[in-house]
């Protein structure tokens, strides 16, 4: 029996929810031109009122936002509440330059957990599970998104956040966990540790595993349900529209279904800014419904994507989005973090070095690895190993700093890194994770 | 003089590095006098000593490599058991760290080059003679 949170919802006729859609979209593009000057300028620019969107076939006439405009107007630009009705603030990954502050009302948070409760109640989720969430807890949304989704379902809950694996492990084991909740690379670290811990699958709980905020394969989906001897479940969203929870999956393992009450979601092609039919592949582009502090419309996630409506298995109408196929930017996503070879390039010059550099990003034993190849340049020469190698590890920490992951440094000779004529391969990633 | 001037080049730890350094040298019929490698897993820093310096320095320049030069200090060692020894707790003794240190042959009988790269030359120097240790002067190695 397939279980629903709000099954009125989820399982909503396509023209209910189209009505509702249009309802929510035209109060919420009145509440941003209203509160926020900053897409009441964009809007203007484009000759639009709110009169215009009347329903979410117009939609097309609004401009997008993009994470530049979110850096643009850091920190209150965006937002469409006084600061006095926001309870809480989420924050990308260890970004800066482009980091996000998104900001909550109390009723945006309800509505967040709400929609992270129907991913917890997709995979089997009840108040009679233990629910561990492995995910980071603090300004990374993943980890409050899925403790308040574990709680509305009344889950027992386990706010583990990540590391400490074999303590992990002991809780699975003590407490019987039956929901693991984490990134997939972490799930696949955890099963590998509980073998090394001399365990199998029969020694824990664990059903079901709902794993985000990173790409992963199929490949890693098999191994991570036979090493855990659970479900696997991908789940979707992004601290710009809230978090995890803006699309989850059912039992049918085949794509997630969008909270489309709550996020629009359209396809367009990231080239003309054209949206594209349903089936179509694009960039993935949302418009938040019902968010009251941080609303954005039409915001370009960069995400490329492919929407379907077909009838799913689960019962669920919710129109589903299939894993992201990759980016219409260079932005990695590295262990869960959010990369701009951008950032590698400006702590390079800032650190003295030359900003020809080359990225190698791996996966050895299902976590990522990120390599920098970096050309000396003589005025930073020594002739003894321990001076070099202490410049490495400034490097390093630099990028430590601004990345929010370690990298590992390799300094080349100059002018050994390809210049290649236009638009320099800066990037390799291994990982083949499309 | 009594420093050396040795010349320091990066090297990447891959295919060929070492060999177009050493043929470079060859080229422009510069001798090498002794050499030494510190490597890592991801680069090595040739050190060298060599007749002609200035032109060495040029040359592997041109190469396409990163080099440098640092004055280090040569000691002649007797040829018996503790001859080292007694050089080498000279400058310990004298409170100077040893960075790194590599010996070479040279052309007398019964004697050892060892090329010490201390924090401080002077003071590396004035302890090696106080102990009695022959310091190579640097028209020994030039041409």
């Amino acid at each position: 029996m397939e279980r629903y949170w709000n099954q009125e919802i989820e399982c909503m006729s396509r023209e209910d929810m189209k009505k509702l859609q249009d309802e929510r979209l035209a109060a919420q593009v009145k509440h941003v031109y209203e509160n926020v000057p900053y897409y009441r300028d964009l809007m203007d620019k484009k000759g639009v009122t709110p009169d215009d969107i009347r329903s979410t076939d117009d939609l097309h006439k609004l401009p997008f936002l993009t994470k530049a405009d979110l850096r643009d107007a850091y920190p209150y630009g965006l937002l469409a509440k006084p600061l006095s009705e926001c309870v809480r603030i989420q924050s990308t990954s260890g970004t800066t330059g482009k980091r996000v502050v998104a900001f909550y009302t109390q009723h945006d948070i309800d509505l967040w957990e709400d929609c992270c409760a129907r991913a917890i109640t997709a995979v089997g989720g009840t108040e009679e599970d233990v629910c561990q969430v492995c995910y980071g807890y603090g300004l990374f949304t993943g980890g409050p998104g899925l403790n308040g989704g574990s709680h509305k379902v009344g889950c027992l809950t386990l706010p583990m956040s990540s590391g400490n694996t074999e303590r992990q492990i002991q809780f699975m084991r003590d407490l019987g966990s039956t929901i693991l909740c984490c990134t997939p690379s972490y799930a696949a670290y955890i099963g590998e540790t509980l073998h090394e811990m001399g365990f199998t699958p029969d020694d824990i709980k664990l059903k079901a595993g709902i794993f985000g905020a990173e790409p992963w394969t199929e490949e890693m989906r098999r191994e991570i349900e036979k090493s855990l001897g659970l479900k696997a479940y991908d789940i979707y969203g992004l601290t710009e529209t809230s978090g995890p929870g803006v699309a989850f999956e059912c039992s049918a393992q085949n794509g997630m279904h969008i909270n489309e009450d709550h996020f629009f979601a359209e396809i367009i092609d990231p080239e003309t800014g054209e949206v594209l039919p349903e089936g179509s592949k694009g960039e993935l582009v949302f418009t938040s419904l019902t968010k009251e502090a941080f609303p954005l419309l039409r915001y370009r996630t960069r995400d490329i994507c492919v929407l379907t409506r077909e009838a799913c298995s689960c019962g669920r109408t919710l129109i589903k989005m299939c894993k992201p196929m990759g980016r219409s930017d260079d932005m990695l996503i590295i262990r869960g973090v959010n990369v701009f070879p951008s950032q590698i390039e400006t702590v390079l010059i800032e650190q003295g070095y030359s900003p020809n550099y080359r990225i190698e990003v791996d996966r050895m034993n299902n976590t990522d690895t990120l390599d920098v190849f970096v050309e000396l340049t003589p005025e930073q020469f020594s002739d003894t190993v321990k001076d070099l190698q202490s410049k490495e590890r400034e490097l390093a920490g630099a990028m430590k700093t601004m990345l929010g992951i370690n990298p590992k440094i390799h300094l080349v000779s100059p002018k050994s890194i390809a210049r290649s004529e236009g638009k320099a391969v800066r990037v390799v990633d291994k990982r083949k994770l499309h | 003089m009594n420093t050396i001037q040795q010349i320091s080049v990066f090297v990447e730890n891959k295919q060929g590095s070492l060999t177009a350094v050493t043929t470079a040298l060859y080229e422009n019929q510069i001798d090498m006098r002794a050499l030494n490698l510190a490597d890592t897993s991801d680069f090595g820093i040739l050190r060298l000593i060599v007749n002609k310096p200035e032109e060495a320095c040029k040359v592997i320049q041109n190469a396409g490599y990163i080099v440098s030069m640092t004055p280090v200090v040569g000691a002649k060692v007797d040829d018996t058991p503790g001859g080292l020894a007694k050089a080498m707790c000279a400058i310990v003794d004298a409170g100077l760290n040893i960075e790194y240190m590599y010996a070479f042959v040279n052309r007398e009988p019964n004697c050892a080059n060892v090329i010490f790269r201390t924090d401080d030359n002077e003071r590396c120097i004035t302890a090696l003679q106080n102990a009695g240790v022959t310091v190579v002067p640097d028209s020994e190695i030039y041409t």
